[in-house]
């Protein structure tokens, strides 16, 4: 019940609720006027904090965010290569900056090493170009990678190689079409939002296949509470509450390279006043604003943080109470270089297989794992053509907002999707069916029961 | 999205019913967009509801169930589509509508003026019990020794349990709440806002408080709070709306609108988020308040006395202010309880509808 009267002094459940301790550290700080955490220098106003700390402190304690997320998590190992991708915004900005930090500190110290025993770890740096689907001006598009190649060119040693990379990339290399296949794929999705995410989707491929075909082992996103958050509504109106958990841990590995995520525990509103008090260049696009559902959820969180500036952190604190998954976890280290201490630190933070769920099937569209009653309703339907394996496959998100509703535009919808979605469907297909085949399989009769 | 308007496609006629084929259709559905006659329109929200009830197995034959009724729009047409179902599948139950009489003068007059035609035109007997009954206090005279300041705190504490002591009064199996799947939905998202995660794992429960006295059941947890209003003005229905007098302030939380603001987009966005809400899995690792029993009452509470003991305790003994704001001094003394305090608040499933709607 929500009573949401200001006079209202219930605390069972009012909105106020947990806006009080927030309102008495601020009272504090007015009265010293100094950073709570050096109490020296004076502190900088527009901060989440309201101005409780320090230029240096509000940098410093920003960094520790992002180490401790990385070392509690083993995100990066001595002899780890790492791709950042870079959209260009604040938030991809400050990661790499970052990353790019921690490696000089690295360098640093392997430069002061009698032994040299610890490799450095390396660093690429990724931009997908969206062009093709976002019309955006071409000279545009040049003028923002070339400010990519000089931000990436001015941070100081080691060198960090840039791939740029246009998202018809995820289509095979001999299909020359790429971007008119790309623009014919989204365009057959009628929902807005469906065509967003398959965007998303696709992005994350081409990702993949950059980090894949590269030798990188790890993909850092800049992802960062606020995102999270957005995603965590989303996610829940469009009835993924299964596989959300799945999507806002440090680490996924569910892919072929693991995603992981250092920058989970910090607002945007801290890195966009980072890159401000640090002149860190961001890029700015004429970008399509968000429609739909994603659109809706966005003006929605923004309010309610702007109402209490908690709120963020509280979404992703209460989504971050669901169990995740096994794959939310960096892969056990067995790796010599590895030092003993990153090991037994991981074991210490990784997940307990009690406190994880095992999933075997995947969405072959958005790969979010399926759930018992996603397998099930695909279970009824009997593929014997093509797209019914797809359809049969998919969660029932992917279903409602990306599929077309007629089987007749499906044959068409299937021509364009990029091989390795196809690839992935019929994996998923048989891995479903086999895994639905052990959960019936001591009422089976006959062992030729495939009449295919 | 647009706004389909039914298009004529035949000189005089409109388009037919995508249902039946061959009436007019007279409404697009709003859970589906369908194009359906009104007949059809009866036909498929009655028997959604039949199939929630079956597949749920929400009522067993024989039981006595109270309809907890406010006489606004949701209890009304409960009464109506259970009195209705009750006959025509034979549940062979026996139904009565309940109120609760807060005695807010001018308030409740009409409403349960409402609820009183209401018990005619559904031939359901009416029961009704008053807070001068449960609690030997009415609003009114609540709310002249405390003043308008902290009224809030009495009517949500009390108006949560009057039902279950109301039910509990008339020796009921069952009660059954006219929660829509609006309300489900907006609850799990106040529940992921709030980050109560005690509460989201419970709040899309179609049945809640089986381990308590008296079990409630919400037989509208699949229906649109849009379809009811329909049915309640397709079929003329007698209900009753307003805002609770002593809650000048209650606005419509963000929440509600953004459900709203969804429907418009993607209509199914309701069903899927209550799908999500069902579909969580919280944490073993995650610590769930254990829930206690009141001392004096008996009434499901995580401290030693439940709210509402403490809050009349207060009353009895002149001290009004005795268990409002952040920790109920005196009586619930264990520290490490009072600083939980917060967290386990409360006791039953929420309603997230605010003071000012009153209904169950
Ligand atoms: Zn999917
Ligand atoms: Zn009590």
């Amino acid at each position: 019940m929500a009573c949401n009267s200001s006079t209202c002094q219930s605390n069972s459940g009012c909105y106020k609720r947990e806006e009080e301790p927030i309102s008495s550290k601020s009272s504090d700080s007015n009265q010293q006027s100094l950073c709570v955490k050096c109490k020296v220098n004076e502190p900088v106003s527009g901060t989440s904090d309201d101005g409780r700390f320090c230029r240096e402190c509000f940098r410093s304690n920003l960094y520790g965010k992002f180490k401790l997320a990385v070392t509690s998590n083993a995100m990066i190992t001595p002899s780890d290569n790492l791709l950042v991708a870079f959209s260009g915004g604040p938030s991809s900005r400050v990661v790499l900056q970052f990353v790019h930090e921690m490696q000089q500190r690295a360098q640093k110290n392997f430069d002061a090493s009698k032994d040299r025993s610890l490799p450095v770890f390396g660093v690429g740096v990724t931009f997908i170009d969206e062009s093709a689907y976002h019309s955006v001006p071409s000279c545009e598009i040049d003028k923002a990678i070339e400010d990519i190649r000089s931000i990436i060119s001015n941070l100081a040693p080691p060198a960090k190689q840039l791939h740029v990379v246009p998202i018809e990339s995820v289509f095979s290399l001999d299909s020359l079409d790429g971007r008119e296949r790309l623009k014919t794929l989204v365009d057959s999705v009628s929902d807005a939002t469906g065509k967003e995410d398959l965007l998303l989707y696709l992005r994350m491929l081409a990702l993949q296949k950059v980090a894949s075909e590269n030798g990188y082992n790890r993909l850092v996103l800049g992802l960062c509470t606020s995102r999270i958050a957005c995603h965590v509504i989303t996610a829940t109106v469009k009835g993924q509450g299964y596989s959300l958990p799945a999507d806002i841990q440090y680490v996924d590995s569910r892919w072929e390279i693991p995603v992981v995520l250092p920058l989970r525990d910090c607002l945007a509103q801290e890195l966009n006043m980072l890159c401000h008090l640090d002149g860190l260049k961001t890029l700015e696009f004429s970008n399509v604003p968000c429609s739909g559902i994603n659109g809706l959820v966005s003006s929605f969180v923004k309010l309610l943080q702007e109402e209490n500036p908690s709120r963020e952190c509280t979404i992703v604190r209460t989504a971050g109470k669901l169990t995740p998954f096994h794959f939310n976890r960096i892969p056990e280290l067995n790796d010599s270089n590895v030092p003993l201490a990153t090991r037994r630190r991981q074991k210490r933070f990784n997940l307990k297989p009690s406190e994880s769920i095992s999933s075997e099937s995947f969405c072959p569209l958005c790969f979010s794992p399926l759930s018992k009653s996603d397998l099930l309703s695909s279970s009824n339907i009997e593929s014997c053509q093509n797209y019914d394996i797809l359809d049969a496959a998919c969660c029932s998100s992917c279903r409602f907002q990306i599929f077309p509703k007629d089987p007749s535009s499906m044959e068409h919808f299937l021509s364009v999707l990029p091989q390795p979605l196809l690839a992935r469907a019929q994996n998923c297909s048989n891995g479903n069916r086999s895994s639905l085949r052990k959960q019936i399989q001591d009422c089976l009769l006959s062992e030729s029961e495939d009449e295919t | 999205m647009e706004e389909a308007v039914t298009k004529p496609t035949k000189k005089g006629g409109g388009r037919l019913c995508c249902i039946c084929n061959k009436r007019r259709a007279a409404l697009k559905r709003p859970k589906t967009l369908e194009q359906i006659c009104r007949e059809c329109f009866y036909e498929v929200f009655e028997e959604e509801i039949h199939r929630v009830i079956v597949d749920n197995q929400l009522f067993k034959s024989g039981e006595r169930i109270a309809i907890g009724a406010s006489g606004g729009k949701d209890s009304t047409v409960l009464a109506c589509v259970l009195a209705e179902l009750n006959r025509r599948h034979n549940y062979g139950l026996d139904l009565f509508l309940l109120s609760v009489d807060e005695g807010i003068t001018g308030y409740r007059d009409d409403s349960l003026e409402t609820v009183k035609r209401n018990e005619v035109q559904y031939g359901l007997p009416l029961k009704i019990v008053s807070y001068k009954d449960l609690y030997g206090w009415t609003m009114d005279e609540i709310v002249k020794m405390i003043g308008l300041k902290n009224n809030c705190t009495f009517c949500g504490v009390f108006r949560r349990q009057a039902l279950d002591r109301g039910a509990s009064l008339l020796k009921v199996d069952k009660v059954a709440t006219g929660h829509n799947a609006d309300d489900i939905a907006e609850t799990v998202l106040l529940n992921i806002l709030r980050g109560d995660i005690a509460r989201l794992s419970r709040c899309t429960s179609i049945v809640t408080g089986e381990d308590g006295p008296i079990p409630r059941c919400k037989p509208f947890k699949y229906t649109y709070e849009k379809e009811i209003v329909m049915y309640a003005y397709f079929k003329r229905l007698d209900y009753f709306s307003t805002e609770c007098i002593y809650s000048p302030n209650a606005y419509r939380g963000f929440a509600r609108e953004f459900i709203k603001d969804l429907e418009r987009i993607r209509p199914r966005a309701i069903l899927d988020i209550i799908k999500s809400g069902e579909d969580f899995r919280i944490s073993t690792s995650t610590k769930m308040p254990e829930q206690g029993t009141c001392e004096r009452c008996g009434y499901i509470s995580s401290q030693k006395w439940c709210k509402a003991c403490v809050l009349l305790e207060g009353l009895n003994r002149g001290l009004p202010k005795m268990g409002i704001g952040r920790s109920s001094r005196g009586l619930n003394n264990d520290p490490k309880k009072d600083k939980d305090m917060k967290q386990r608040n409360g006791t039953k499933s929420i309603e997230n509808k605010q003071c000012g709607s009153l209904d169950f």
